[in-house]
């Protein structure tokens, strides 16, 4: 009896554990159901220009890639390792000039066809073809010769290139993978959304892909959200205006007066992920065919002049003033927040004007009634030139005025529309000075390539040289090609350090401030976490999920 | 002269005065950054605030509007003189030549001012003081904003050419630049008063545009144009009210011209 009733006792508790385990997956489930659903809404700051994600150029059209397009690998956006997404596996060759992809088992794209080894395939045969002109597809060209793709079996393909490329793998991350079979083309997708509608002008709406193959680690399948709606508004007082107003969730890059207004007025928005890979800079016009006297010519290629001006520019000041904090002084082409790449023996110019004033001397430039004179008597004055629409370069140039009129050199600030600046600084190099910024998207400095390489078009201060011009130039050339021909990140980084030393001891870029990235997020939205790489506030969309008033509300 | 008329004319005489004293007045120059306090809200040092990058607003703006109010009549000055010779000798000639100097005028209306400007802004040499620049922009817009007056001038020389005095002169034997200077000048001045003060607000309206969208006068020196340029981003004004204090000016001072003109324009 005792037996039985011990028996029934420990039945009825077992019934009492398992009914608790059942009722706590149920409500751990009907949380998590209760998380998902509703409508994100941001704006994209101009019109996308295409849909295509072989042909993306435009901020617009990379966020639409970025939320609807699936990779073989993705970059985290936080952590910035690279980690398997479509590709289970990878392997690049000794050589970094063949790639192996092992791909995931039972994915399909949102239209319902399967996804398969012959997609990838069609992906980089359509990615290299030189008729589409793909900017995307330029980073793979590392020679001539063509890439071939190998199919070894459904899930499994082999990629070779004419020439190394060094970070082959990561470049897979700008590369969305397109049906070879689907009749939808590029609007069958593998990424978390779909695009469901666009009204030119007005908006561009994602649903979410019913096919997409991510779980969470409860086995629900992602993206949480329903919709984005992405508002195209290129007006950003407009922008800040519906934010305020609950009308969006995000603002995916704030200028630092809008976020230290939000943060006073509601602090829990406003996000400031620290430097970012954005950097502004100065250069001095050093081509020799550019239409600048012969004695000015001379300063803006004397490094020792360079390195003054440098010396002579507070930027601390520049920092602190200009982006009210939210900016921190630039050390060189490499900013602090790329963890691996940054040289941190490289140290930033201090501001040291007694110094600028010394090196200037030792170059036989002297004081002369207040101004400064060179050698034969013609007195320090240059203009510097930056775009007309924007204030943060404009008031960095007025205070760079300002420092170098301290040592009697005279700088005449130069506004101009963009198109016009750009034909003076590339074309017709008809400028002495010029400001402007990096908008840096890519870690790896083969990205840089067309600026370091003497021979390429954005050598800003002396653009296509048929050879290089001086020692230190010849040596950035060869450094580069070393680091581009080799997949050993050991070797890669030595070559690459070494190019950040030349440049702050040559200063060809006089860096001024790495911005920080600012953003601002909604309380609405959960499990944000902005970053300092593009897409900085959704990188993780398809985790993001609304609260339950905005769902409701929506 | 009514009342409101003369308080307009008060008020544009104090303004002048002002700016014209600015070197006494201004508690600072206009280029002297206070670095260690950009930005800053209105105090005993700084009655305006300081801009993003620390300069004194008072003393800018009182800057600022001597170069606006000082240049805008010059290139009213020089678009009238223009006008004058386009539009009053055409009016004169009459026949074909009106007919020439009337399209040629129209031509010249439909182009689209402002790309015009920023594109003659773009072709000017890079390395020129602030000074110069601000003497160029205004000498740029003097010489692209003639043609409006033209064809008021046009129509009224036009008038006189077929009046019975002008024809009487004719008569008694009077031709060619001698009737023009003697009989015809003379009665255009009242309209070429009114387009002159036209102009003016006009001008500095333009030049305000070109600050706006950055092109203007060239830093540091301070205008109008570009002291406007401040309330880009501006999204609460009552957060920081003094930061209107340009526009307010801009505004008195234009509703101050609307008034002085309005009897200049009936009188033409």
């Amino acid at each position: 009896m005792n037996t039985n009733t011990n028996t029934t006792g420990r039945g009825a508790s077992l019934r009492v554990l398992l009914s608790c385990v059942v009722l706590g997956c149920a409500l751990l489930s009907s949380f998590a159901f209760s998380q998902s659903g509703g409508e994100l809404r941001f704006c994209l700051r101009s019109e996308p220009k295409t849909f295509d994600p072989l042909l993306v150029d435009d901020d617009a059209s990379l966020s639409i890639r970025y939320l609807t397009g699936g990779v073989l690998a993705r970059v985290n956006r936080h952590t910035q390792e690279l980690e398997p997404e479509l590709a289970e596996s990878w392997k690049v060759s000794k050589d970094g000039r063949q790639i192996t992809f092992k791909l995931r088992h039972g994915i399909t794209f949102s239209d319902g066809s399967p996804f398969s080894s012959e997609d990838v395939a069609f992906t980089m045969q359509r990615l290299m073809d030189p008729a589409l002109h793909s900017s995307t597809g330029d980073a793979f060209r590392s020679g001539q010769g063509a890439v071939m793709t190998n199919i070894i079996a459904p899930d499994q393909v082999f990629i070779s290139f004419a020439a190394p490329i060094a970070g082959l793998d990561r470049l897979f991350d700008q590369v969305a993978i397109m049906s070879a079979h689907s009749p939808k083309k590029e609007a069958a997708v593998l990424g978390p959304f779909v695009v469901a509608e666009y009204k030119a002008g007005s908006s561009v709406l994602l649903r979410r892909n019913p096919n997409y193959w991510k779980k969470d680690s409860q086995g629900r399948r992602l993206p949480y959200l329903d919709a984005i709606r992405l508002d195209i508004q290129p007006n950003r007082d407009v922008e800040m205006l519906r934010f305020k107003r609950g009308e969006l969730d995000l603002i995916n890059v704030l200028d630092s007066d809008y976020f230290d207004r939000l943060a006073a007025s509601s602090p829990g928005l406003a996000h400031d992920a620290g430097p970012s890979l954005d950097s502004d800079f100065m250069w001095f016009n050093q081509v020799a065919s550019a239409p600048i006297p012969e004695y000015k010519r001379a300063w803006f290629r004397s490094a020792n002049f360079r390195r003054a001006i440098s010396q002579a520019i507070n930027r601390d000041d520049l920092s602190r003033v200009v982006f009210n904090g939210h900016a921190q002084p630039a050390i060189g082409p490499v900013s602090p927040a790329n963890k691996f790449w940054f040289n941190s023996k490289v140290k930033a110019e201090p501001y040291r004007p007694d110094a600028a004033l010394q090196r200037l001397q030792a170059d036989g430039f002297h004081l002369q009634n207040g101004a400064l004179v060179d050698k034969a008597g013609n007195a320090v004055e240059f203009s510097i030139v930056t775009n007309a629409s924007s204030k943060a370069r404009e008031r960095m140039a007025v205070m760079v005025q300002e420092d170098l009129g301290k040592l009697g050199i005279k700088v005449n600030v130069v506004t101009l529309d963009f198109p016009s600046l750009i034909e003076r600084i590339s074309q017709k190099f008809n400028y002495e000075a010029a400001m402007l910024g990096f908008r840096n998207v890519d870690l790896d400095p083969n990205g840089q390539m067309n600026i370091w390489l003497s021979s390429a078009e954005d050598h800003a201060w002396n653009p296509q040289q048929k050879s290089p011009e001086t020692a230190w130039e010849a040596e950035i050339d060869r450094l580069m090609r070393a680091q581009a021909s080799t997949a050993d990140p050991k070797k890669r980084k030595e070559s690459f350090d070494r190019v950040q030393e030349i440049v702050a001891e040559q200063t060809p870029f006089i860096y001024l401030v790495n911005q920080n990235a600012l953003s601002a997020v909604s309380t609405a939205v959960e499990g944000a976490n902005p970053g300092i790489l593009s897409p900085q506030t959704f990188w993780n969309a398809e985790r993001l999920t609304l609260n339950a008033t905005t769902r409701a509300s929506r | 002269m009514n009342a409101a008329r003369k308080l307009a004319c008060v008020v544009v005489l104090a303004v002048c005065a002002v700016s014209l004293a600015a070197n006494w007045l201004a508690p600072a120059g206009y280029a002297k950054q206070f670095r260690e306090a950009p930005s800053a809200p209105p105090s005993r040092q700084h009655w305006l605030g300081t801009d993003e990058v620390g300069r004194d607003r008072f003393s800018r703006v009182l800057y600022g509007t001597r170069i606006s109010l000082l240049l805008a009549p010059a290139a009213a000055l020089v678009s009238t003189v223009l006008a004058a010779l386009v539009g009053g000798l055409a009016g004169y000639l009459g026949g074909n030549w009106l007919r020439l100097a009337r399209g040629f005028t129209d031509l010249f209306l439909s182009l689209p001012w402002l790309f015009l400007l920023i594109t003659v802004r773009a072709l000017l040499p890079l390395n020129v003081s602030p000074l110069t620049s601000v003497l160029i922009t205004f000498f740029i817009l003097g010489l692209l904003g003639w043609a409006a007056s033209a064809r008021v001038l046009s129509t009224s020389a036009d008038a006189l050419r077929n009046s019975d005095f002008v024809l009487q002169a004719r008569a008694s034997g009077l031709h060619g630049p001698r009737l023009f200077l003697v009989h015809v000048l003379p009665n255009l001045k009242p309209v070429l008063y009114a387009q002159f003060w036209i102009s003016i607000p006009v001008f500095i309206l333009s030049e305000a545009n070109l600050g706006i969208l950055g092109l203007g006068v060239a830093e540091p020196l301070p205008s109008w144009g570009s002291l406007l340029r401040e309330l880009e981003g501006l999204i609460s004004f009552r957060e920081e009210p003094w930061r209107l204090a340009p526009l307010l000016l801009l505004i008195v001072v234009m509703t101050s011209f609307q008034l002085l003109l309005s009897n200049e324009e009936v009188t033409a």
